[in-house]
């Protein structure tokens, strides 16, 4: 008999369900793999015959049955009792598919959760009731917010120990929230359940009278699949170029934005350009076109040298070939980071070898505690710079978040990754900075201005619609900061534009320039020991990209949020009705588009009180380490 | 994006990020339904010829049905086609159950087919879904010397930056569609109009969900006798994939021993 070459699908409905991936993080025994167990079981998602299999095998081992057996599939785990790799485990609700990771909770394998969390595309994040808060819940959530994830549900997990009292998950809950609100994280929900009987998993039980949020499925469905970075600048990292037959392909994935046939290229970091001649397909019919997240292969129009790891984009909007990089890094390996160490940074599909030349504020997340040493210690988060002996081509993180992050290895083995902050052209940042011009240095040390304000110099680049209450809620700051006894300083962009910046108007190289200045200004205060507070509205993500890279470790994106509605029913300057009126072109909101902070450090909605939000950006500060507690001495 | 094209271009990059990395890659072909599905997605990503062969480690038990397949699909798909044998049960762990032994005849003949051709990128049609011990692999997965895992030490894998570093005469094992569904491969089997051995269709209320050899492997009731009834059988039930699969079953661990010693 022959095999039996399928006729094309003839009118069935093909089924291609939503996916979405969640992982599962929180301290070790705070119940993920009950939780887990549970989720399979309320879905109805578990094989015929598993429960019972795993029943029996519990019985004959004489142990009385935990839905965690579900997940303990290997023999290792159920002798240790923890989960020990990222396991993945499929489910479906009426929404859509999930893929669950369980990440484990034990600080051994970081390098696990590592590996879990950065596939996912959402998490939950689970609290033990009666334990709260513990170190690897704060590790972990750091690390998602590292990681890139933005979507977190918090699950506060046996509240049957707690005998279901409000007042312990109401404490809980206000830690968390505080804890993620730190680095700009902000919950979908916090819920509280017992995994282990079944409340507010799937069903709302009597027992949690007082809670009118979600369940912990129904958070699930409330989360929303991650879009596409079709919509930035192009990114195409070249994997191989093939030369089977007559054709030369360039093979990648486009990592963000789109191509087509007949766009001229520019491959950094040679900057050798080209027009694509043809996309090519097998088994056909070759597009016109293609977008982020599609493995493609070109052929171009003339034989330029392109090899692995170039990166094409288009001409104006390119990557910097760059020869230093700022990194935030988190490091899994047993010996730690430091400067001197030879390393291969790993970027897309590019790879160069560099040296260590720096690292700063190195912080374990676990307690946020700054460690004044320059070393990187495992599972902690730090600030390194690295010179390059080969150029990589590279975005800040902030511009764009697949070609701004980076694996780093140490003897050929991943040790680490990080977020890109910042690069220069140059084996030196600083270098790169003053170019010719030798600057001389102040009288006065920042040491000494550090001591006297009781803060550390920052930009606080408050960004948003206008009439979102950038400029109120940075003079309330102003007044705040100056009250402790600081030196802050208010640049507004509406004020400076009657002088430093006058000469400007508001086309899109006008606002860039004019963002471009009010960048240097507030670093130059921030370098000095002031909090530069900025209000600017500030709306591409590529001119607050440039600020930041402008300022630094110093810089932080306050997103000030409030919907368009909101902002026009203010209308505090009238600009708003003229703009409806077409008396002002290019207006933010209106006319032109506000592109919103992909990873802001804090977002403070507007659209309630004041107080709160100031309150906010104050715990931010104190959190980062900005302002100093009132009763301790300075740090440095 | 749909699903599918979300899948297939990630393992398309698997595909190539394999080829540009490592030195020597054979990957190996069990005739099933994952490896065709395999076969044609290295097809896309290599434009229409893969640059490298397949392997098919044979433990000469297949159903007759299997070896027509792959004679016929192999010169249809211009295939550089490796065929190695696997040494007798008697070189297999005394101390594993019988199809377990059985199983692990593969994992040996795999052993000295690597050593012979010295591949050291073996790509592997395995899914995290199919069976629990799976699901803990990394896209790519070092193995040592002896072609063991070792899932306490696996290293991280994340952004898309794969482990490839080895060590002298050890190889790395490429899941490239580690995170597909059955369901998914019989989508895209449709979709794509991708050819099968006729023993996944129903014939005589029975039909085969996953193939191996003819003495340890066994059809599941079912009346699907089409893919398009396959795929809807699979919307509803709630039978695994490998229940018709001896060796799983046997003891608790047994499979687990198996993936640890080498097997796929």
């Amino acid at each position: 008999m022959s095999a039996l070459p399928l006729a094309p699908a003839s009118g069935a409905t093909p089924i291609e369900r939503e996916l979405l991936r969640i992982v599962i993080v929180g301290h070790v025994d705070h119940g993920k793999s009950t939780l887990v167990g549970r989720l399979l079981h309320e879905t109805g998602s578990l094989p015929d015959g598993k429960l019972e299999m795993l029943k029996a095998v519990a019985a004959r081992r004489g142990m009385p049955f935990e839905w965690s057996f579900l997940l303990d599939a290997l023999q290792t785990e159920r002798d240790q009792g923890i989960t020990v790799d990222t396991s993945q485990i499929r489910f479906a609700t009426k929404a859509r598919d999930y893929v669950l990771i369980d990440a484990p909770g034990h600080v051994e394998f970081l390098r696990n959760m590592v590996t879990g969390a950065a596939q996912a595309d959402a998490a939950v994040l689970l609290v033990d009731a009666g334990e709260g808060v513990r170190e690897q819940t704060r590790r972990h959530a750091f690390l998602l917010h590292l990681l890139g994830l933005r979507q977190v549900a918090v699950v506060v997990n046996k509240m049957d120990r707690v005998g279901f009292d409000r007042a312990v998950f109401a404490a809980i809950e206000s830690d968390v929230k505080t804890y993620l609100g730190s680095f700009g994280l902000m919950p979908s929900a916090v819920i509280p359940v017992s995994a282990r009987d079944g409340d507010f998993i799937a069903e709302r039980t009597a027992r949690l009278p007082w809670y009118d949020g979600p369940t912990v499925i129904e958070a699930l469905d409330a989360f929303t699949a991650p879009p596409t970075l079709s919509a930035l600048p192009l990114r195409f990292p070249v994997q191989a170029v093939y030369k089977f037959d007559e054709r030369r392909i360039i093979a990648g994935r486009i990592e963000s934005g789109r191509l087509a046939a007949g766009d001229e290229l520019v491959f950094e970091p040679s900057g050798a350009s080209a027009r694509i001649r043809s996309i090519e397909a097998w088994p056909g019919p070759a597009p016109r076109t293609a977008e982020a997240g599609q493995s493609v292969g070109i052929t171009l129009d003339k034989e330029i040298f392109v090899t692995r790891g170039d990166v094409a984009a288009h001409g104006d909007q390119r990557p910097r070939a760059a020869k230093s990089l700022q990194a935030r890094v988190f490091w899994l390996d047993q010996t730690e980071l430091k400067p001197g160490d030879p390393v291969v940074v790993r970027l897309a599909t590019a790879a160069a070898p560099g040296v260590v030349s720096a690292v700063a504020s190195a912080v374990d997340p676990a307690n946020l505690t700054t460690e004044s040493q320059a070393t990187l210690g495992r599972n902690h988060v730090g600030e390194v710079e690295i010179r390059l002996r080969r150029p990589l081509p590279v975005d800040p993180y902030h511009f764009n978040p697949l070609t701004g992050r980076i694996v780093v290895e140490r003897d050929r083995r991943i040790c680490g990754g990080g977020i890109v902050l910042h690069s220069a052209r140059e084996a030196s940042i600083t270098e790169e900075k003053r170019g010719p011009v030798v600057a001389v240095d102040s009288a006065v040390t920042l040491a000494e201005r550090v001591a006297r304000h009781r803060h550390r110099g920052a930009v606080l680049w408050l960004t948003g619609l206008p009439g979102a209450g950038k400029s109120t809620l940075a003079r309330a700051l102003e007044r705040r900061v100056f009250d402790f006894g600081g030196a802050p300083v208010f640049l507004d962009g509406d004020t400076l534009r009657t002088g430093l910046n006058s000469d400007l108007g508001f086309t899109a190289d006008e606002r860039s320039e004019n963002i471009r200045r009010v960048a240097n200004v507030a670093a130059f205060l921030a370098q000095n020991g002031h909090v530069a507070i900025v209000a600017l509205v500030s709306p591409t993500r590529a001119d607050r990209a440039r600020a930041r890279e402008v300022g630094g470790t110093l810089f932080h994106e306050v997103f000030v949020r409030a919907s368009l509605e909101v902002c026009e029913g203010r209308d505090p300057k009238g600009h708003y009705a003229r703009a409806r009126r077409g008396e002002i072109a290019n207006f933010t909101g209106i006319s032109a588009p506000y592109e919103e902070p992909v990873e802001p450090e804090v977002v403070v909605d507007t659209t309630g009180d004041l107080t709160a939000s100031i309150a906010a950006l104050e715990v931010y500060l104190r959190e980062a380490g900005i302002l100093f507690p009132l009763e301790v001495d300075s740090p440095i | 994006m749909t699903r599918l094209d979300a899948l297939e271009a990630q393992s398309i990059f698997i595909f190539r990020e394999a080829f540009a990395q490592l030195r020597k890659v054979a990957m190996l072909w069990s005739l099933g339904k994952d490896s065709n599905v395999m076969i044609h997605l290295a097809r896309k990503a290599f434009f229409g010829k893969l640059p490298f062969p397949v392997m098919h480690v044979d433990t000469g038990r297949k159903f007759p049905e299997m070896y027509t397949f792959r004679d016929q699909y192999a010169k249809a798909w211009d295939l550089d086609l490796i065929v190695e044998d696997c040494p007798p049960i008697e070189s297999t762990d005394p101390t594993l159950p019988p199809a377990a032994r059985s199983a692990a005849r593969k994992t040996e003949g795999l052993r000295m087919a690597l050593a012979k051709h010295g591949f050291d990128g073996v790509v592997a049609g395995i899914r995290r879904d199919e069976e629990p011990t799976r699901a803990k692999e990394r896209f790519f997965s070092p193995r040592g010397t002896d072609g063991a895992w070792n899932v306490q030490e696996q290293p991280p894998e994340f952004w898309d930056q794969y482990n490839t570093a080895l060590t002298p005469g050890a190889h790395v094992r490429i899941h490239p569609i580690l995170h597909w569904t059955e369901m998914d491969i019989w989508t895209y089997t449709r979709r794509e109009s991708i050819p099968i051995i006729p023993l996944y269709l129903s014939k005589d209320g029975k039909r085969y969900r996953s193939l191996g050899d003819q003495d340890i492997t066994f059809p599941v009731p079912s009346d699907a006798a089409t893919v398009d009834e396959i795929i809807a059988e699979l919307a509803v039930t709630k039978t695994p994939e490998r229940s018709g699969r001896a060796m799983d079953h046997e003891s608790e661990d047994a499979f687990e021993r198996l993936r640890a010693a080498g097997y796929l």
